[in-house]
């Protein structure tokens, strides 16, 4: 096969990848930055070129609240989901002695993951509510004499309901950089006198960095843009980035919706870029 | 596994302990609302159970208040069929372009990669908009079709990536060194060698179709999908009838993977 031929067929193979990325991302998105400057009445978008979508989004103080609001559940989401993935990579990876237990345990952490998020999310009301599962045990045990109302609808309920969710997106790509790590280079370490506390700091965690950057860049894109989570799981009393804008979308405020959306794409950039210093995508897969 | 092993350390207790109360923490509450379906006729959202029936799910396929769940279920099956055989045939020539290096290739892997991460409300209020401003009607099986391949081309791209790093192109090169025309390799050696990972592909495009509902949200047009329909249950629905939509539409997931598996062990089982 001639080179310039072999060229031509990798541009007729990835023709249909690219248009797709092209009619339905890249148009989009350079659509919503086009009407974040347009004008709108109650019924329809005008086309115009304004500043006050933006001026009334960045110059109200709710808008500072509802990224403050949401940056908190990122960060406690991205706490909770890395410290309980990269344990539980940590024991499948190196705790776990035969390959087909390690896929027989990892498969058992995927299946939930294919079920329905919305279904996921419903099914913690029966155990957070104020008559759930868990208020009735504590109080059957009389750690607590009225049930606790924190439980759901709440900050707690919306961080519970995101780990729950999206921790596996930390545990695939940790665990798949555990098992790569060279095998020998733990033995050298244990050889040379390390700990098992000392090998995991100095050897495992360092190599175990692209697949954390990997899983953190998911975790916090993932809820920066979330507004169902925080809409079923706050009961309507929190807000976020991604709800105000299917807020505005519900009301029709088109062009607002599309300038809080700009606001947000720069924000995930800025994170998502400053998380890809850490590592090379490309070369990990 | 090896006959001689060394002793557990201690800390594997520990982790073990850890793992099992995070494999808990995913399932538990799940079996829950599974176990709350099978509520009786005045049983509520909560424990205790008030008898054991099945009158929530005959009541499903009642005429709903809220709307059409027959329906809407056929619609994210049919669009989900769609988005797996599109997914699956697009992936596998894209992972196949991606061996080579060509003019672009970078900018489509990044394009991949942001359109994993472009946050999947942002994807439906720009096809919505685009729509709108063309006039055109979002239907299911157009602009939310759409919206839907930019969610699972990243992965099927992803998954061919890591198939193609690891397949020794030796095969490839026996195979036209026996005289086979490029379409032959590919059809004849290359295909059957990636089918399981084809059918991994097509078994995550199909679910994440299956369940997407912020991309669809404003792509879908006038008619719901499940996703849609579920959650418009939520905020109208406080009858457990909700719990038995769950539990139905999770027992059909799971057989949709038992399927998926059973198709990777027969091919397994064929080439061995």
């Amino acid at each position: 096969m001639s080179a310039s031929n072999s060229k031509r067929g990798s541009y007729f193979l990835i023709t249909p990848m690219a248009l797709v990325f092209a009619i339905f991302l890249v148009i989009p998105l350079l659509t919503i930055v086009v009407v974040s400057f347009w004008d709108y009445d109650e019924y329809r978008i005008l086309p115009d070129f304004i500043l006050e979508n933006y001026s009334y989004l960045l110059g109200t103080s709710v808008t500072w609240k509802i990224y403050l609001n949401t940056f908190k559940y990122a960060a406690l989401t991205w706490a909770f989901t890395l410290g309980i993935g990269f344990t539980v990579a940590y024991f499948l990876a190196f705790h776990v002695r035969s390959l087909t237990w390690q896929i027989v345990l990892f498969m058992v952490c995927t299946i939930p993951f294919w079920t329905s998020n919305i279904i996921r999310m419903i099914s913690w009301i029966p155990f957070l509510g104020r008559n759930g599962l868990l208020n009735q045990a504590l109080m059957g045990a009389g750690v607590i004499h009225e049930p606790l109302e924190f439980l759901l609808f709440s900050d707690f309920a919306v961080v519970l309901a995101d780990v729950h969710l999206y921790t596996l997106f930390m545990v695939v790509p940790i665990f798949n950089s555990m098992m790569r790590i060279d095998r020998s280079l733990i033995e050298a370490a244990r050889d040379n006198g390390a700990s098992a506390w000392a090998t995991l700091r100095h050897v495992i965690l360092p190599l175990s960095k692209p697949g954390i950057a990997i899983g953190s860049i998911f975790v916090i894109t993932v809820v920066m843009g979330d507004f169902i989570t925080v809409r079923l799981m706050s009961g309507g009393q929190s807000a976020s980035v991604g709800l105000q804008i299917s807020n505005e979308i519900g009301l029709l405020q088109y062009p607002a919706a599309a300038a809080s959306a700009v606001v947000l794409l720069i924000t995930v950039l800025l994170i998502v870029t400053a998380l890809l210093r850490l590592v090379d995508i490309r070369k990990e897969l | 596994m090896a006959v001689t092993r060394e002793k557990r350390p201690t800390a594997f207790y520990f982790l073990a302990a850890f793992f099992a109360l995070f494999v808990l923490f995913l399932y538990g509450p799940m079996l829950t609302i599974f176990i709350l379906s099978f509520q009786g006729p005045n049983g509520g959202l909560t424990f205790p159970m008030n008898g054991f029936s099945f009158h929530w799910f005959v009541n499903l396929f009642e005429q709903q208040a809220v709307g059409d769940f027959g329906g809407s279920f056929l619609r994210s099956l049919k669009l989900g069929l769609i988005v797996m055989v599109v997914t699956v045939v697009v992936s596998f020539m894209a992972g196949l372009a991606f061996r080579r290096r060509f003019r672009g290739d970078t900018v489509v892997f990044y394009l991949a990669i942001a359109s994993l991460i472009v946050p999947s409300i942002l994807i439906s209020l720009g096809i919505g908009l685009l729509f709108n401003i063309f006039q055109l009607q979002p239907q299911w099986y157009s602009s939310a079709l759409g919206a839907h391949l930019t969610w699972t081309f990243p992965f099927g791209l992803l998954i061919m990536f890591a198939v193609f790093n690891r397949f020794d192109p030796s095969f490839e090169e026996a195979a036209r060194d026996l005289g086979a025309s490029n379409w032959q390799t590919v059809r004849h050696v290359v295909l059957p060698m990636v089918a399981p990972s084809l059918i991994g592909v097509a078994m995550f495009s199909f679910t994440l179709s299956y369940d997407e509902f912020a991309r669809t949200l404003m792509t879908a047009g006038s008619l719901n999908t499940l996703p849609l329909e579920i959650y418009g249950m939520t905020t109208n629905v406080t009858t457990p009838v909700l719990y038995a939509l769950g539990t139905l539409t999770t027992v059909f997931s799971f057989v949709v993977i038992g399927l998926a598996f059973g198709a990777v062990v027969l091919l397994r089982r064929r080439k061995a």
